[in-house]
């Protein structure tokens, strides 16, 4: 997936991947992250 | 006379873990309150997915939690749970117990010193003959009466006139009901204290299994509380700036105790048992117990998949714990002060960066790596009450990821990883109580596994969700290893 010059809503899990681990691999891939949020299920 | 190792490192004298039942509440959890807005009769609704109290007890997790079985034979029973109950399950377990809701509806109004709660006659008086012939917090105890009941008549008015929350049993009986502490203050609203007394009421009855132990410290003899409980209480100048450990302390007689609350979300009880062996080790106090409540607005939190399962909401207990931490007694379980895994701000998120900040480092500190650890207990939520809501198996999904920080650090091979998930780690087996769920409910199983059985170490990690509260997008964690005395 090409993520260069494209908006990003970075989304992450505790028990998964957080939400800053998300939005750094999308800006190093050239994104713009514009939210970055962590849900927690429990 | 206390034996004092050279290291001079703290002790885990004594568990208690306890659940209360209450189905009744279940509806004023947060997410039910919030979904049944929308539904015309919520009672009636949410009634066929209402458990008794015989079917709660007989809940194997249940019993696990409170110590008749163990994690490996919950691994060993059949699946579904909830449709195989546990033969001859007792209220009462080596840990604590599952306590029924009319006598948890006395313990409630025997904690609440403002006399904001009231329950009919008929539920106060038969709470009041139960409870007081407990075995544990009965009339020998020295707790409060269960105050006297008042008519329907008067419950009637304060609902209608004086914003009190109702308390509707599952038949559709009014129960009681809870008056707010301030007429203007949302810190203080009928809900918001029912969810800060049904805290300080589990904490008390965990407090009080713990000091009627054989051979446990006299309530006059404990020193320091640290509550680490779900409810921040407060009022509306500060909220969250109470004190839930001082409440608790005096409600159990602990009269030459004071203490205090620590916060952390769901990792608060790793570190309120480090402080405490700190404050151990550091001798100022020799005996400081750690104490925690349920969470009512965690109740039914994921009752919709439950419904749609067409099972029971197994989101119907509340959960406590207490801890006595102490100076070294020679038998206890050790609380290693010198392997204290933390997630630090500098941590990052990253899953692999968190699991070494939690496992490795501080096991490789002591010369020590994971297969060193007999079991480590993670987050402990019940899959039964988390996957029909789609939320999948944390336990599980923790434990995988551990075996593969072992595959990474070439400690196990890949195909190993079932094994190590299988003999290290254990099936869920928590309510979905927050604080308590995180590594605490299999404190009672380790510290007997680390005394008469054969575990030689265990590994205890909690893990705290501090964005939630918007001020950080860091999450939190922290480790504690115990190990067999001597």
């Amino acid at each position: 997936m090409e993520l260069r010059g494209k908006k990003v809503i970075a989304l992450g899990e505790r028990d998964g991947v957080p939400g800053p681990a998300v939005a750094e691999c999308a800006k190093r891939a050239g994104a713009e992250v514009v939210l970055t949020l962590t849900a927690c299920y429990v | 006379m206390h034996l004092v190792t050279s290291n001079a490192m703290p002790v885990i004298r004594a568990v208690s873990l306890v659940l209360a039942h209450v189905p009744s509440l279940v509806r004023l959890g947060s997410k039910p309150l919030r979904v049944l807005r929308e539904v015309e009769q919520p009672i009636e609704y949410l009634r066929p997915h209402l458990r008794d109290w015989n079917a709660a007890r007989a809940y194997a997790p249940n019993q696990v939690f409170i110590g008749n079985v163990s994690v490996d034979e919950l691994a060993a029973r059949p699946l579904p749970w909830h449709r195989h109950p546990v033969a001859e399950a007792g209220r009462f377990g080596p840990d604590g117990e599952i306590m029924p809701e009319d006598e948890f509806l006395g313990l409630l109004a025997t904690c609440d010193g403002f006399d904001l709660l009231a329950l009919t006659g008929e539920v106060a008086d038969r709470a009041r003959s139960t409870l007081d012939a407990h075995p544990v917090v009965g009339r020998a105890s020295g707790r409060p009466t269960v105050p006297v009941g008042v008519g329907t008549a008067v419950l009637d008015e304060r609902i209608a006139r004086h914003r009190a929350v109702p308390l509707v049993g599952v038949d559709g009986r009014l129960l009681g009901a809870m008056l707010p502490g301030h007429e203007d203050d949302d810190t203080l609203t009928g809900q918001v204290l029912l969810e800060n007394l049904a805290c300080k009421a589990t904490a008390a009855l965990a407090l009080r299994h713990l000091l009627a132990r054989p051979g446990a410290i006299a309530a006059t003899d404990v020193r320091y509380v640290i509550n680490c409980g779900e409810e921040a209480v407060g009022d509306r100048y500060q909220r969250g700036g109470g004190n839930v450990a001082k409440a608790v302390a005096e409600w159990a007689g602990c009269a030459r105790a004071t203490g205090s609350d620590v916060k952390a979300f769901c990792s608060g009880p790793m570190h309120a048992l480090m402080l405490a062996g700190a404050i151990v080790r550091s001798a100022l106090f020799d005996d400081v117990l750690v104490v925690a409540g349920g969470s009512l607005a965690k109740l039914g939190m994921k009752f919709q998949g439950h419904v749609k399962h067409a099972m029971p909401i197994v989101e119907d207990v509340l959960a406590g714990f207490a801890v006595h931490v102490a100076r070294d007694d020679g038998v206890s379980p050790v609380l290693r002060l010198d392997a204290i895994g933390r997630h630090e701000v500098g941590s990052g998120s990253a899953p692999l960066a968190v699991m070494k900040a939690l496992y490795s480092e501080p096991l490789a500190r002591v010369g020590l790596t994971l297969l060193d650890v007999d079991r480590f207990s993670l987050e402990l939520h019940n899959p039964e009450a988390t996957e029909p809501a789609g939320s999948g198996n944390v336990p599980l999904n923790n434990y995988r990821t551990l075996a593969s920080l072992a595959v990474v650090q070439k400690l196990i091979a890949r195909e190993g990883i079932d094994d190590f998930v299988r003999t290290r780690g254990m099936p869920g087996f928590s309510p979905t109580q927050g604080h308590i769920a995180s590594a605490i409910p299999y404190l009672g199983h380790a510290r007997r596994g680390l005394t008469e059985g054969n575990l030689t170490r265990t590994m205890f990690a909690g893990k705290g969700s501090l964005f939630l509260g918007r001020m950080t997008q860091l999450p939190d964690g922290l480790s504690l290893v115990l190990e067999r005395n001597g």
